[in-house]
């Protein structure tokens, strides 16, 4: 018997329009979890480089964590991994919600989807039914309102379904994939289910989740349970507002928006507003906001409430997270009004929230800029508001200009020409960033945004404060019980904690590199780990003083699955996970020169400093100076298949630069490191 | 949350079907309504009333608390067996398990005294013939135990 997850995938072909329950190996579970990392693994063995996103070899796995549908608080995480067709690297978005759970129960780990059907079509999963469904009277519906007419087409309320808007099937790069109030929008996986055909995703399942050692693993979840309470009680304090609790950032239960406003850029990430937060401006968004909030909402097994019921009057009901509040309302210069005036019509057109303002910014300064003309845009409204709605019209319908812009800034700004190139200015890989423009590098975001195989920063960082505590007092009260610091590392990151804001102990050259290097191996592992389990990371990797964490993750690993962990297997599954899809994009041509954050994502940059961080990063990873895994890396991390086939296609040649084992290279680094600071802190003076 | 804890450990799996108190939900109308398990019934009633909602009509199936055969809420899904809400009593909990992680305080837990007779404890023997009266009788029970009786 399998434990925690079901140990059967649904392999369906759409150009063949077959269905199989397929066995799945228990030796991949204790190598690479679950969710991201099987996912990665079939991404491996199964698509090779030359596969392009809208090929029917290309893959759409629905994967759901190891942990989901168990009774782990949080767990409830769906992984989504295909080859995007923006950065034509790999895909991996996620989201909360029910539907993972519901496909576990309905006796599944994973749906891995091959082929494109020649009609639209949706996928019903009844337990041990599942059929091909015609979809064409859900053409061009809504992704909500699709969900609602599938449920109530199967006469079930209690059906979870996620589905795309015509965004998805009209292949917009940056389309997403919908379910209730949760979605999985980064790197345009919604076009890739709608270049299958595949508009929906509809699961009902009756049967048991197996638990190994149930009463231990139970007494677990209460002590994660029990700490949630306290720690919710217990805000952090001296940090700002939005990092003092648990959960995705809490944009729905929050009112003060001055950090996010007047630090996070306007338009098409240009402009920072210190003044834009008035009383004035503070009561119209608290009002705003009350009046149409119904009621705060969480996803499956989860008290944190991340979500919001909203209903605005001409609108209807729908619903909202996280920082969708403000993307729309500041790319267009406007308001919390308009804000979720325009998100309810973007969600159903299941077009990504990060991505989509900036796409229709970018057009707005190309317009001012002379580049798009009236020819590109008959008839584009004078008002900003106006002109976002006109926009994204054009965009989800690929209609005019829409169809260059629905490629997203990177392509469009090729596609368009004219210098619109400059215009492109937020982008990590091809694949639009959150819109924050600051003064001093952060070194350890450097290092996440340029190397994250995200794409994205908010599903790296997590686990340490943005900012130094402002008082000594903050500062112990902080570290006093932070538990959630790995083995070994305690009194060096209290340390760290102590120190950062005192005297020369500031930004860009502080903390020194081997720190660095541990802080952003701390914060990657475990998203990565939670990536892998299915545990949301509002929960764990995100936020402050997380109730999980390295020291209790192990034995819910173990007494859910009945697998023997440890803190140091479990770190090396993260390290595993880490390195094979780093392996896939390497594979699919990702290298050093790629490695870059933001162009102008801190005004002051130190270009000699950057070099040598990432250098020494990679070297900690166990990669060579191109940011390749060495050989020595990938079979240390078991993956000698990964380092046989980089050998074969002459990616690492059997002379490969030769590097430390990681531990002892940080070790080393160190003071080399340190030195290298005195040097370049003495040159500025 | 509620239906998802209920399942455990005594089953030693998580399963929110086996679950005794589930949530009606539907938030295209904001609407979340928990329902606890009460008895079981051995038809299908004969009412079909739709109640409104927030200007949406559901059936009356939608809030009804009973196991019944006309559907497949509070049926254990491997037995077929209907399932009640006992507050927990059988697990010695000091309060429902559901009650313990609603944090947010969507349900809670009181005792509440009633008047009247303590209800009577039914033996194996009692409960089978029960049974057998709702379903052949009283008269056809009493004189079959008559025949028996005098054989």
């Amino acid at each position: 018997m399998r434990y925690a997850e079901t140990g059967y995938n649904l392999e369906v072909d759409l150009s063949r329009g077959n269905i199989e329950r397929v066995e799945t190996d228990p030796k991949a579970t204790e190598l690479y979890l679950g969710g991201l990392g099987t996912n990665a693994k079939i991404l491996w063995d199964r698509i090779p480089p030359e596969v392009e996103p809208f090929s029917p070899d290309n893959l759409l796995i629905f994967g759901t964590g190891l942990l989901a549908g168990t009774l782990a608080p949080g767990a409830n995480r769906t992984i989504i991994s295909s080859i995007s067709p923006q950065t034509q690297l790999m895909a991996f978005s996620m989201m909360g919600g029910f539907w993972a759970p519901e496909l576990k129960f309905a006796g599944y780990d994973k749906v891995v989807v091959l082929g494109k059907s020649p009609n639209l079509v949706y996928l019903w999963i009844n337990n041990d039914k599942v059929e091909i469904r015609d979809a064409s009277h859900l053409q061009g519906k809504g992704a909500f309102e699709a969900q609602e007419l599938i449920k109530e087409e199967l006469g079930d309320g209690k059906i979870q379904v996620l589905s795309i808007g015509p965004a998805g099937e009209n292949r917009v790069y940056f389309a997403s994939i919908e379910h209730g109030k949760s979605s999985a929008s980064r790197l345009g996986i919604g076009a890739v289910m709608g270049d299958k055909k595949l508009k929906a995703v509809a699961v009902r399942g009756r049967k048991d989740i197996n638990i190994a050692r149930p009463d231990e693993f139970m007494k677990l979840c209460d002590q994660v349970w029990d700490y949630t309470k306290v720690r919710l009680q217990n805000p952090v304090r001296g940090q700002i507002p939005i990092l003092e609790g648990l959960g995705a950032p809490q944009e729905m239960a929050l009112h003060d928006e001055r950090w996010h406003t007047s630090n996070f850029a306007w338009g098409n990430a240009r402009q920072r507003r210190k003044d834009y937060w008035t009383e004035e401006v503070a009561e119209k968004w608290r009002n705003d906001l009350d009046s149409s909030l119904e009621r705060l909402i969480s996803c499956y097994n989860c008290p944190l409430q991340c979500g919001g019921s909203i209903y605005y009057p001409g609108i209807g009901r729908y619903m909202m997270k996280c920082y969708t509040k403000l993307t729309y309302a500041m790319g267009a210069f406007s308001d919390l009004d308009f804000g979720f005036r325009i998100a309810q019509r973007a969600q159903e057109y299941g077009v990504d929230g990060y991505t989509a303002p900036q796409v229709m910014a970018f057009a707005v300064e190309l317009y001012e800029a002379g580049i798009l003309t009236d020819q590109d845009l008959p008839e584009f409204p004078e008002d900003n508001e106006e002109r976002f709605f006109y926009l994204l019209e054009k965009i989800v319908r690929r209609e005019g200009i829409g169809d260059a812009l629905a490629d997203g800034v990177y392509w469009a700004a090729r596609k368009i020409g004219k210098g619109a190139e400059a215009y492109d200015h937020n982008t990590i890989k091809k694949h639009e960033q959150i819109p924050i423009k600051l003064g001093m590098l952060n070194p350890m975001y450097y290092i996440m945004w340029s190397t994250g195989e995200k794409v994205n920063i908010t599903q790296i960082e997590g686990q340490i404060p943005q900012a130094p505590f402002p008082s000594e007092e903050l500062k112990e009260e902080f570290i006093k019980d932070w538990i959630q610091i790995p083995t070994g590392k305690e009194e060096k990151f209290k340390q760290f904690i102590r120190d950062w804001g005192e005297g020369d102990n500031v930004f860009p050259y502080y903390p020194s590199i081997d720190l660095i290097c541990d802080l952003v191996d701390w914060q990657e592992t475990m998203h990565y780990l939670d990536d892998s389990t299915g545990i949301c990371a509002g929960f764990s990797s995100f936020p402050l003083k997380s109730p999980y964490h390295i020291h209790n993750l192990p034995d819910l690993i173990s007494t859910a699955t009945g697998i023997d962990m440890d803190e140091d297997k479990l770190w090396k599954i993260g390290w595993r996970n880490r390195n094979l899809i780093r392996a896939i994009n390497v594979r699919r041509g990702l290298r050093r020169r790629d490695d870059k954050p933001p162009e102008d994502h801190w005004r002051k940059r130190a270009p000699e400093y950057e070099t040598r961080i990432l250098d020494e990063y990679y070297k900690f990873r166990g990669w060579n100076n191109d940011g390749i895994p060495t050989k020595e890396t990938l079979d240390g991390l078991g993956l000698d298949y990964v380092s046989e086939d980089f050998e074969q296609r002459g990616i690492l040649t059997t002379n490969s630069e030769t590097v430390p084992a990681q531990k002892t290279s940080a070790g080393t680094e160190k003071s080399k490191a340190k030195g290298q600071v005195k040097k370049r802190k003495r040159l500025k003076k | 949350m509620c239906s998802a804890v209920h399942s455990s450990p005594i089953y030693s799996g998580t399963n929110p079907e086996k679950s005794r108190i589930r949530v009606t939900f539907d938030p295209a109308n904001n609407l979340y309504m928990p329902v606890l398990a009460s008895g079981y019934t051995p038809a299908e009633c004969a009412g079909r009333y739709t109640c409104t909602l927030k200007e949406k009509k559901y059936p009356e199936c939608a809030f009804c608390r009973a196991s019944c055969p006309s559907r497949d809420l509070f049926v254990d899904p491997d037995s077929g067996l209907p399932l009640k809400c006992d507050m927990c009593e059988e697990a010695e909990l000091a309060e429902p398990a559901c009650v313990k992680v609603c944090i947010n305080d969507a349900l809670t837990y009181e005792e509440r005294e009633e008047e009247g007779e303590p209800a009577k404890i039914w033996g194996e023997l009692e409960v089978g013939l029960d049974s057998l009266i709702k379903k052949y009788g009283v008269k056809a029970v009493e004189e079959t135990i008559t025949t028996l009786a005098s054989d």
